[in-house]
């Protein structure tokens, strides 16, 4: 289905896609983690727990963990400030990710990179970038490295339609099907980039048809559905593990909160979201196919959601009682030592 | 010993650290199959092949960036730059992703990566092409930043700079690439950080690097001749600064003078006066003197280029004020 060829082609998730009782239970799951740490993480940022940015995924839940189905920990994952979810859809504990925010010296950054910064090597998560489009050039390099080392493996490069308009990521496009690198570019769009809706910043709105003038075939998925996520990252996984170069894949999603904590989204109306909540959210979407299906009742999903939110609240809890980093840690990392070359 | 040219010397160091270790490679506009547009990757595609040699388009911020990427992965990437006049293009790249990674990661993820190029300024090609960007390299932390003037010094602390865990800003100079120097016959290298006293010395400190050693060395030659016994030193790496080096220097002959092409705000000189007057005050009989390019984006005209670059003569009256000559 992905078009192998020169010209882009529109490629939504064939209507028979389809899921197992337990594949279902797992992406219902993995999702609800997602969000329910990051209300959290909203309410704890609304308490004065967390500081400075905090860019919450709420509404984008399906992009991340329908992605995270194609791929494993060898294939690796960058992506911009919007991380929480990447980080712990990888399989990062959410406690590191909580005491992160909470700026902790349990932190996965040590504390001392805070919510756009986290990073995990061992689970192949390489950030967690805080300049916009910064992460695209870099993922390309961490394909290139993949391609150096004749790894069949993917880099997963995630941005946003905001920097998707970044010159540095066309530079990006260019080498990566110049030199055939493995990279998918999966382009979040969540209709806004800050406060600027997409037909106000980008000539053309269809993101997936950005690769077109460098020969990068592009799929355009309903990124609030995870198996329209999950089978759109399949095929580009397939694709460029085949050797044939990169490729991008659009996921049309929405984000419900603002695009920071600091922003009250004044750029859209309440009535906007509330539909896109009623209509489109991707764990409804799945609870829905459960019951539907007969997998599952109201209660037994409660109970989930009752686990999700104690494992949630207890990790939290961790990340507001781990001391802060110690002051000797203001000046390591900043340089290895040769010896650790 | 053998008598090689700085761009040789740059050469022969690549190439013995690819044989040495194959996770380096070099990227870069026109360093394959041009050979380097100032010729400083003759024989390299020739003998590493495309793999490991490779010409980038002309997209800074791309290639940069692609250069960061690999490095986090374990790659040990060699950025060349045309020039780093170019680099501008990149250097959110190379700070916000080299050089803040291994801090906002808590020491998870590093960037071996060496960026060089010609670094100062060149000849006749005015303002966007004649710069030199020492001092901003060395603003920050997370980097280390290399000057060297010598074809001996390039060898070997660019090969030191290729093994370091940590990105490093190797800044060249255009005009030394065909100068000549000695190097030794050995497989060497020379430590990242330590400065190097090129003119011993009693009267007064001259501190430099990369061309600003020509002018010192040729300044404390005409002292000389009018009594005065300069000894210069060649910092060769900026960031980390060997301040020791300067301190033990200026203990013994109680005055300074720095020299650099670059522009005298917030430059090299000014930071290694602020040292010094914090760690050698007592010392100081003098205050200390800075000679540096003139304040102005560098003009086309030869006779105000001229004007622009730090010159002996300046460099000269410096030293002999400082000295109350």
């Amino acid at each position: 289905m992905a078009n192998t060829k020169s010209k882009p082609k529109l490629a939504t998730a064939p209507a028979e896609a389809t899921a197992s009782a337990e594949e279902l239970h797992k992406y219902y799951r993995e999702m609800l983690l997602v969000r329910r740490f990051e209300e959290k993480a909203g309410q704890m940022y609304g308490m004065g727990l967390i500081g400075g940015f905090c860019h919450l995924y709420i509404g984008q839940e399906a992009v991340v963990i329908g992605v995270e189905q194609a791929i494993n920990n060898e294939d690796p994952v960058i992506t911009s400030y919007r991380c929480h979810a990447h980080a712990i859809a990888r399989g990062v504990d959410p406690r590191k990710v909580f005491a992160e925010l909470t700026g902790r010296g349990a932190g996965i950054s040590k504390g001392k990179g805070g919510s756009m910064h986290m990073f995990s090597p061992e689970h192949g998560f390489w950030g967690g970038h805080g300049i916009v489009g910064a992460q695209v050039p870099l993922g390309t390099g961490i394909a290139f490295a993949l391609k150096y080392r004749e790894s069949d493996r993917a880099c997963m490069t995630y941005f946003g339609d905001g920097a998707a308009n970044q010159g540095q990521v066309h530079e990006a496009y260019n080498m990566a099907a110049l030199w055939k690198l493995p990279v998918v570019y999966i382009i979040e769009n969540n209709q806004y980039a800050m406060g600027t809706a997409v037909k106000r910043a980008s000539a053309e709105i269809d993101f997936f048809k950005h690769g077109e003038g460098f020969g990068i075939p592009g799929i355009q998925c309903d990124g609030m559905d995870v198996l329209a996520t999950r089978d759109a990252a399949r095929e580009a996984v397939s694709f460029v593990r085949a050797g044939n170069g990169p490729i991008l894949i659009e996921m049309k999603t929405y984000r419900y909160r603002g695009h920071s904590m600091s922003d009250p989204a004044k750029y859209r109306t309440k009535e906007e979201v509330q539909e896109v909540r009623r209509s489109q959210d991707p764990i409804e979407q799945v609870k829905g196919r459960l019951i539907d299906g007969g997998h599952a009742d109201e209660a037994a999903l409660k109970d989930v959601d009752r686990e999700v939110r104690a494992a949630i609240n207890e990790a939290a809890e961790f990340a507001q009682n781990a001391p802060e980093p110690d002051v000797a840690e203001l000046f390591t990392d900043i340089l290895a030592d040769a010896e650790d070359a | 010993m053998a008598t090689i040219t700085v761009r040789e010397a740059l050469r022969d160091a690549m190439a013995e650290e690819m044989r040495r270790d194959d996770s380096v490679f070099l990227m870069g506009e026109e360093v394959a199959e041009y050979e380097g547009a100032y010729k400083v990757s003759q024989g390299l595609l020739a003998e590493f092949g495309p793999k490991r040699v490779v010409d980038t388009p002309i997209t800074e911020a791309g290639f940069a960036g692609v250069g960061v990427g690999a490095g986090f992965m374990g790659l040990r990437p060699i950025v060349e730059f045309m020039t780093f006049n170019f680099a501008m293009q990149a250097i959110d790249q190379i700070i916000n992703s080299a050089a803040k990674t291994r801090y906002m990661s808590g020491g998870t993820v590093g960037c071996p990566i060496v960026f060089r190029g010609p670094n100062g300024a060149a000849s006749r090609v005015a303002a966007q092409h004649s710069q030199d960007y020492s001092s901003w390299y060395a603003h920050v932390p997370g980097l280390i930043v290399v000057a060297p003037h010598t074809a001996a010094d390039a060898k070997g602390l660019l090969k030191s700079a290729i093994r370091s865990p940590n990105p490093v800003m190797f800044l060249e100079n255009e005009i030394l690439y065909g100068r000549s120097f000695d190097v030794p016959d050995d497989d060497y290298v020379i430590p990242l950080g330590v400065a190097n006293t090129v003119r011993p010395g009693e009267d007064v400190t001259v501190v430099s690097f990369s061309r600003g050693i020509e002018y010192s060395l040729e300044a404390a030659e005409q002292l000389a001749s009018d009594d005065i016994s300069a000894e210069v030193i060649d910092l060769r790496t900026l960031r980390p600064l060997d301040i020791d080096a300067i301190v033990e220097s200026v203990s013994r002959t109680n005055r300074l003078v720095t020299v650099e092409e670059g522009w005298p705000t917030a430059g090299i000189g000014s930071e290694v006066a602020a040292q010094v007057m914090d760690r050698a005050f007592d010392s100081l009989d003098a205050p200390v003197k800075r000679v540096s390019g003139a304040d102005v984006p560098m003009p086309y005209a030869a006779n105000l280029e001229k004007l622009t670059l730090p010159r002996v003569e300046t460099i000269v009256e410096a030293v002999k004020a400082v000295c109350y000559r």
